[in-house]
């Protein structure tokens, strides 16, 4: 899902990049009114958390590999704006020293993986949770968060990739960016993201959402809202 | 000093959490080991140009253009050079969460300096 340098058009990866530069001031508005110092901790934690779980590489046999990105966890844990800003410093750095992702594609891989996941994962959380505080509701909501999260997630993924065909060609037709059209790249990333990856990322939420509503049940932001 | 004071100021669960974290850099490798025990290739989308030029006989003449535009010190995780051996890049797989935790914690407290207001 990080996208490297070369793959996306400008006409592409600058407005996504303008998109992520609005989250990132919003998120850092929101931040300076509601952080805490006890709070910077597991803000910390949280990046660090997301950095690595990107490094557990999940094969499929004979195919591609894939990864959980824990953003949801992060969102349901200590809010969506605090979660785009944890996995958006994440990204930045694996482009900058790993070389994990484009430079180029910085933005669109923040707005995919730390926005639009972040967002996506909490109001799923929110909207399945409902008024229940119901143990198994609770867990359901906290799968399908990740679970729906990462999906939504790659599918922007495909369909960024996917559209460059369209944008640019070379005189001869060739493409100029990334090669495959929306018919392989959308099937491809949905499908591996539905079965595989994103039960992962769902998994992994809800055991650590379980953890933590046994052990800390007052920093979860999407139970309380006081959180940061 | 600060430092050891924000130490014992962690609570018990921060304690918990953060070797909880230690132990997933550790075990990090299993994130290359994997893929390379069941044959599985680069995350879709990915590839380098090589392996493009694998996959449709050409690389795209914009991609190639911008592909390696950024030296990235530590590419894929990897400290010791695209020939590697497998230990070293297991070894430099754990480095590198380590480094990741090293430089992401230092970006968050950075970043929090100027976001916490005084007395908060």
């Amino acid at each position: 899902m990080h996208i490297p340098d070369g793959y996306l058009s400008p006409q592409t990866y600058v407005p996504l990049l303008g998109a992520s530069f609005i989250f990132w001031s919003v998120g850092l508005k929101k931040l300076k009114k509601k952080l805490s110092t006890r709070q910077v901790p597991y803000l910390a934690m949280a990046a660090v958390f997301s950095f690595l779980i990107m490094m557990f590489n999940i094969p499929i046999p004979g195919g591609t590999s894939g990864h959980a990105v824990g953003a949801g966890i992060i969102a349901v844990l200590l809010g969506p704006w605090t979660a785009v800003i944890a996995v958006s410093v994440v990204l930045i750095i694996q482009a900058l020293i790993f070389g994990d992702g484009g430079i180029t594609a910085i933005g669109a891989n923040c707005f995919n993986i730390a926005v639009a996941m972040s967002f996506v994962s909490y109001w799923v959380f929110r909207i399945i949770k409902g008024k229940s505080d119901s143990p198994s509701r609770l867990s359901a909501a906290a799968f399908l968060s990740g679970y729906i999260g990462l999906t939504v997630s790659a599918i922007l993924v495909a369909v960024q990739l996917g559209i460059q065909p369209l944008i640019a060609q070379a005189p001869d037709g060739r493409p100029l960016y990334a090669p495959y059209p929306l018919s392989v790249a959308l099937p491809v990333m949905a499908l591996e993201h539905l079965l595989l990856f994103g039960i992962v990322e769902g998994v992994v939420t809800v055991l650590l959402f379980k953890y933590f509503l046994k052990n800390e049940p007052e920093l979860i932001y999407a139970v309380s809202e006081k959180g940061v | 000093m600060r430092y050891q004071k924000r130490v014992s100021e962690m609570t018990k669960t921060q304690k918990r959490l953060w070797t909880g974290l230690v132990i997933m850099a550790l075990l990090a490798p299993l994130g290359i080991l994997l893929p390379a025990l069941f044959h599985s290739g680069d995350a879709w989308g990915e590839w380098g140009t090589g392996t493009l030029e694998k996959l449709l006989g050409f690389v795209p003449e914009g991609l190639k253009k911008y592909a390696d535009m950024w030296k990235a010190p530590a590419p894929d995780y990897n400290l010791g050079g695209e020939d590697a051996s497998m230990t070293v890049q297991l070894i430099s797989y754990i480095a590198s969460g380590i480094l990741g935790i090293a430089i992401i914690t230092l970006v968050i407290y950075f970043i929090s300096r100027f976001v916490v207001k005084n007395g908060k």
